[in-house]
């Protein structure tokens, strides 16, 4: 049985297993940290940095971070909600992101901790940048004026599919996603089947004719806000000993 | 601004700030006689060029955002036309009756905001009446339950929208070929619990505008009216349908001009014309040209197309107001009014039919079928026939867009309507009132065009209206607050 340590965030002493990411363990017991480019069953690369916590003091992300026995983690703080509500803020202006018809509208990651975020527009202005739409392939649509570069679809496909569809070109704010093809979507291997197909936390890469089948109010996130699950389903290993 | 050397222009300008700024200009001359009134569409909007490119499903919720007033019809006409590409155009009866209750919800709601918060100041206090109480706070104050009975009518429509599209504004119910949802029993119980209420108010409504009609008969044959064609689609037995049918036109006189024409074939029977003077275009019917193919929309105009309405009520209001013209086409701008309330009750009886129809509870939602590189949709929108029309490419993005907004079918008879009352009203007076400025406004209203919506009670926009002098120069400025 591996090492159980404990240690505290935001105050509440938790127990995890050594070796686990503060963002699992604080997920296993409860407490929700906010993350776009992490997924369940995904190796974590810390690359969106919305799930920044203080450890001891110094800025971490939390889905790369390992838990240590004694650390103070400070998650739920104004300064830290600031950051994060700035880097969701900046994916919005940095792509072209109209969630008014978008089809991924109600189960976006992106527009769910906006909402968490309780941001309602934002604050930097709008960069408007020229993006292409890949609809070569017959069932899938790769709409790069959503792409927020979480990396979500490279390593799905490479790690989970063994394909390596997906991959980024270019540099800083001319960062791109590419497909391993000279140029279409439609001359990669991908198939409708892959997980790398239901890997974007965002509508870049969508199924097509799949598109407003699920109606306002019974979408993923109408019925559950993003991290809602996480607090209510975990049971709380804290002081006290009740369920949050 | 340029002026001729011997006219003075006056300009009203912003006529509204919705969907499109418009501007009225009339141009006098030395006697102050007018030579040229014109309303102006000066906002571009560009619908039609940046949706190219963008995946068809995309279409019926992305072009609905060009309007907030009636985003159900664009909805719900951009569905009908994309329909045609996924092979889907025959709807299984669960999907067709959820949109046309989706329809009638929103052509109640609509027509009861126009009548009641937009248009009805004018009906009840009077053209010249003070402005400061000539809005919809005014309404209140002189009459509660009539604002009551407004605000009420206008829910009630919203609510249907929402319990078929998933929100009051900007749904997503219908999708290519069918619809995501059906009508849950505890949904529909929950609207037949008002039902009887809202018949009650449709008859209410109608015998107010018709009684304004009746009693103000002089005014209402003369103002802003003028003989025109009239368009709209038409079900197969001539029955009044706002949702579904060919095209039908008629003449001045009520001959039929065209009949049952495909939706798909259109472009056959309608061009559209352009004018260096305004963004928004001029149909006309091909076959008569564009000086005299001009033609006019709505709830005036479908009153005039159809043979006869299949809800008993709404047929009995249609005969009563057909006999105002002996059964020719009526051509008073005013009487658009007595026609909407029509509608109202029609829609109404229509959706009380529809919630008591099992179908709403089926679950058999989409159909798909042959897939098509091109679809036409034609829907009856509260101001008129409106038309979709895409061509979409293998890859499944959208490669052409063509919109004719029931609004635009309406420019030259708004148009023609400013005219008239600038001759009547305007023409030979040596100064402008806001009265005057006022009836070029109920002109325009009367149609309920996407720009009247903030014209009036609830603009906050000053009206400015501008006589200029020969050299250009202002010499009388009337500015009118909201």
């Amino acid at each position: 049985m591996s090492e159980i340590v404990t240690f505290t965030i935001d105050g509440r002493r938790i127990s995890a297993e050594a070796g686990q990411t503060i963002l699992a363990a604080a997920q296993a017991c409860g407490i929700y940290i906010p993350r776009l480019c992490h997924k369940d069953g995904l190796t974590p690369v810390g690359g969106c940095r919305v799930c920044t916590v203080r450890v001891n003091g110094r800025p971490a992300s939390a889905c790369t971070q390992p838990v240590a026995a004694g650390i103070v983690v400070d998650n739920d703080t104004e300064e830290l909600r600031s950051w994060r509500r700035q880097i969701v803020e900046m994916l919005f202006v940095e792509g072209n992101h109209f969630c008014m018809f978008c089809e991924k509208s109600g189960n976006c990651e992106l527009q769910a901790l906006a909402y968490r975020f309780g941001i309602t527009a934002p604050r930097y202005p709008y960069l408007w940048p020229k993006r292409d739409v890949d609809a070569s392939h017959p069932d899938i649509i790769l709409d790069r004026n959503r792409c927020i570069m979480c990396g979500r679809c490279e390593r799905t496909s490479r790690d989970l599919d063994g394909k390596s569809v997906f991959g980024f070109v270019e540099r800083g704010i001319h960062k791109t996603l590419a497909v391993n093809a000279d140029a279409r979507l439609a001359d990669t291997d991908l198939d409708l089947t892959d997980q790398a197909v239901n890997a974007c936390p965002v509508g870049a890469i969508l199924k097509k004719r799949t598109a407003y089948r699920t109606p306002v109010g019974q979408r993923q996130f109408d019925r559950e806000p993003i991290g809602t699950s996480v607090e209510t389903r975990a049971k709380l290993t804290i002081d006290g000993g009740e369920p949050r | 601004m340029v002026t001729h050397s011997n006219t003075r222009r006056i300009e009203i300008s912003p006529v509204t700030r919705v969907e499109g700024h418009g501007k009225v200009t009339i141009h006098l001359d030395e006697a102050n006689r007018v030579t040229e009134a014109r309303l102006h569409i000066v906002e571009f909007r560009g619908f039609e060029r940046f949706i190219q490119g963008r995946p068809y499903w995309e279409m019926p919720v992305a072009v609905q955002r060009l309007c907030g007033i009636c985003p159900v019809s664009h909805h719900l006409c951009a569905a009908k036309a994309i329909d045609h590409i996924v092979g889907g155009a025959k709807l299984t009866p669960t999907a067709e009756k959820m949109r046309r209750l989706m329809h009638y919800g929103q052509m109640f709601q609509s027509h009861c905001l126009h009548f009641f918060h937009l248009a009805s100041p004018d009906l009840l206090f009077g053209f010249d009446s003070d402005p400061a109480t000539r809005n919809v706070i005014g309404i209140i104050g002189a009459n509660r339950d009539l604002a009551y009975q407004a605000i009420m009518m206008r829910k009630y429509g919203q609510e249907i929208i929402k319990a078929t599209a998933g929100k009051k504004i900007h749904g997503t119910g219908a999708i290519p070929g069918g619809i995501n949802k059906n009508l849950s029993v505890a949904e529909r119980d929950a609207l037949l619990v008002d039902i009887e209420q809202m018949k009650k108010w449709s008859r209410d409504a109608v015998e107010l505008a018709r009684q304004y009609s009746v009693t103000n008969i002089e005014l209402v044959k003369t103002f802003a009216s003028y003989e025109s064609n009239y368009l709209s689609i038409i079900r197969r037995d001539g029955a009044m349908d706002l949702y579904d049918g060919g095209l039908r036109a008629i003449d001045a006189g009520g001959s039929t001009i065209f009949d049952h024409v495909p939706n798909a074939e259109y472009l056959d029977f309608i061009r559209e014309g352009v004018r260096n003077w305004s963004y928004m275009k001029f149909p006309f019917i091909r076959s008569l040209g564009e000086e005299r193919g001009w033609y006019r929309v709505g709830p005036l105009a479908r009153m005039n197309t159809c043979d006869f309405i299949d809800t008993p009520e709404a047929e009995a209001a249609r005969k009563d107001f057909k006999a105002l013209t002996n059964g020719r086409p009526n051509h008073m701008t005013m009487a658009f009014h007595w026609a909407r309330m029509i509608e109202v009750l029609h829609s109404i009886e229509m959706i009380e039919r529809l919630l008591h129809d099992p179908d709403l509870q089926g679950t058999d939602l989409v159909v798909s079928g042959e897939r098509a590189r091109e679809g036409v949709g034609i829907i009856e929108a509260p101001r008129g026939t409106l038309f979709h029309h895409y061509r979409v490419g293998d890859d499944d993005l959208v490669t052409m867009c063509n919109l004719i907004v029931s609004t635009t079918s309406n420019n030259e008879g708004m148009n023609r309507s400013v005219r008239r009352v600038a001759e009547d009203c305007i023409s030979g007076q040596p100064t402008i009132t806001e009265g005057m400025l006022n009836r070029i406004e109920i002109a325009i209203r009367a149609y309920d065009p996407c720009l009247s919506c903030a014209t009036h009670a609830l603009g906050k926009m000053p009206l400015i209206a501008e006589i200029m002098g020969p050299d250009g120069n202002v010499i009388d400025r009337k500015v009118r607050e909201p």
